[in-house]
């Protein structure tokens, strides 16, 4: 309505305090660190839950997630923003098809590190293109997630047919030598993925906030996580990769995630740039 | 009221063609940053900066995530993702659930625009199908935003447009090729 209250900027200051003491809560209480996340992304989230919830302050909503683990829980599906799915950016798999694979058949032991794997639909991804390249036995993929209900999951790997069958449609964009049917099996209206395709993956949770280096990787899977990250924590993140992979590692960030804001530019060499494929320089620069 | 800062602007149906003539009113001296949502479908091409780019004469970019907005310069959200202002004015993607069934959505970028620019703040609900952007709108006003919608009668498919004005929070509805120019018109004199 027109003549609704006007929103004026002491509100939004008042706000902003609110969702401060909201994440300094949920640190304090269950460990996850939202604080140096995206404000935008995390207001808008908050505000979401806040709507839906019928509190009329985020310091009511506080309260609640302070005494009430099961709303906590609800409230932290929110802020990690699961949204996933299988080839998401079938270009960009198969320029990892095209530009990395016939490097990595060079090496006798691989490892693959998905950090912010969500649901797992990214992991059967890796998999099944390894199958494909016949490298998925001198392999092993790292899966990791903050969250540990997506992780569970992930090691389900049941999804809706539903969304599968829009993956049949990234799987060949991306490449993909059979039919996507051929990996996993239908059960009324879900699918299973193949159990096969497990065997070389470790699901582990890992938080790229507060958490340490993952070791001597050989290619690093970030994809649509840092976007949700301030610009601190996008450099402490970047600087992990770094550290956690091999001289001549690979870096994959999602498309609209740069290293340009980072600072850390110089200790990557651009493999694709429009897909956002990056290399660790043999030299470190900085 | 300071100046203002961004024009935030979204479109669906027949968005295309209503960017491309708005966009082609506003002089290369534009003063404020332009942020825009077309919905389109997740796996387009990301063609639309550069389709732009061909009718304006000021710089028409596809941003990257926490890239500085700056005056004068376009900003067109990507397929597939949600284009938010951050608090420090730059960039912020997300790819959370679609919201009005789009991802971009107008919405999100509407809503966290509004948190930013405040009053400093002007935002443009063109022809569409559905009724994204009307919430964004609402919020807008009462941030103490200026609002325009295109007239329903002007617009390819009036829905959006209509769901905008049906809030009582528009302050402006105007014909399509009456938009650029009043907005530079408006812009410039503040
Ligand atoms: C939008 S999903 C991206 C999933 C997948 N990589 C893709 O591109 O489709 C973002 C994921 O990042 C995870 N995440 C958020 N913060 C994290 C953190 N601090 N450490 C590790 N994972 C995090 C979320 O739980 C969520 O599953």
């Amino acid at each position: 309505m027109a003549d609704s209250f006007p929103i004026d900027d002491d509100e939004i200051d008042v706000e902003d305090i609110e969702i401060r003491l909201l994440l300094e809560a949920i640190f304090q209480m269950y460990g996850y660190d939202f604080r140096s996340y995206s404000k935008a992304s995390i207001r808008r989230r908050i505000m979401h839950r806040l709507g839906m919830s019928g509190f009329s302050s985020i310091m009511e909503m506080t309260d609640k997630v302070l005494r009430d683990r099961r709303f906590f829980v609800t409230l932290l599906n929110d802020l990690t923003v699961n949204v996933t799915e299988m080839y998401r950016d079938p270009e960009f798999y198969r320029a990892f098809r095209e530009e990395v694979i016939p490097v990595l058949k060079t090496f006798p032991f691989i490892k693959i590190w998905h950090a912010g794997c969500s649901t797992g639909e990214e992991i059967y991804s890796m998999a099944i293109l390894l199958e494909e390249e016949g490298l998925y036995d001198r392999a092993m993929i790292y899966a990791t997630d903050i969250d540990k209900n997506v992780l569970a999951a992930a090691k389900k790997g049941i999804y809706s047919i539903e969304a599968v069958k829009q993956y049949g449609d990234n799987y060949r964009r991306a490449g993909g030598r059979h039919s996507l049917s051929d990996y996993f099996t239908a059960r009324y209206d879900s699918v299973i993925m193949d159990q096969r395709l497990k065997r070389n993956i470790v699901f582990a949770d890992h938080d790229l906030a507060t958490d340490q280096v993952f070791g001597e990787m050989h290619v690093i899977l970030c994809r649509n996580v840092l976007i949700y990250f301030d610009r601190a924590l996008q450099e402490r993140v970047i600087r992990l990769f770094v550290d956690s992979l091999d001289m001549g590692g690979y870096l994959c960030l999602g498309t609209k995630e740069s290293l340009k804001f980072t600072g850390q530019e110089e200790a990557f060499e651009m493999i694709n740039p429009s897909l956002r494929i990056f290399r660790k320089r043999q030299i470190r620069h900085s | 009221m300071g100046p203002v800062k961004a024009v935030v602007m979204g479109a669906s149906w027949g968005g295309l063609n209503a960017y491309t003539q708005v966009l082609a009113a506003l002089p290369a001296s534009f003063p404020a940053a332009i942020l825009l949502v077309q919905h389109q479908h997740a796996s387009s091409e990301n063609r639309l900066p550069w389709l732009l780019g061909r009718y304006c004469d000021l710089p028409v970019i596809a941003p990257e995530d926490k890239e500085p907005i700056l005056p004068g310069h376009v900003y067109v959200a990507p397929p597939g993702y949600h284009m938010l202002v951050d608090q420090d004015e730059t960039i912020a993607f997300s790819v959370g659930k679609q919201v009005h069934f789009s991802r971009p959505s107008v919405d999100e970028l509407f809503f966290s625009a509004g948190v930013v620019y405040g009053d400093r703040l002007a935002a443009v609900i063109l022809t569409g199908a559905n009724d994204d952007g009307a919430a964004g709108i609402e919020y807008i006003h009462r941030r103490g935003g200026f609002t325009i919608a295109q007239s329903p009668v002007s617009s390819e498919a009036p829905t959006m447009p209509e769901a905008a004005i049906k809030t009582g929070a528009v302050s402006r509805v105007l014909d399509l090729e009456k938009i650029g120019p009043y907005l530079a018109e408006r812009l410039q004199g503040s």
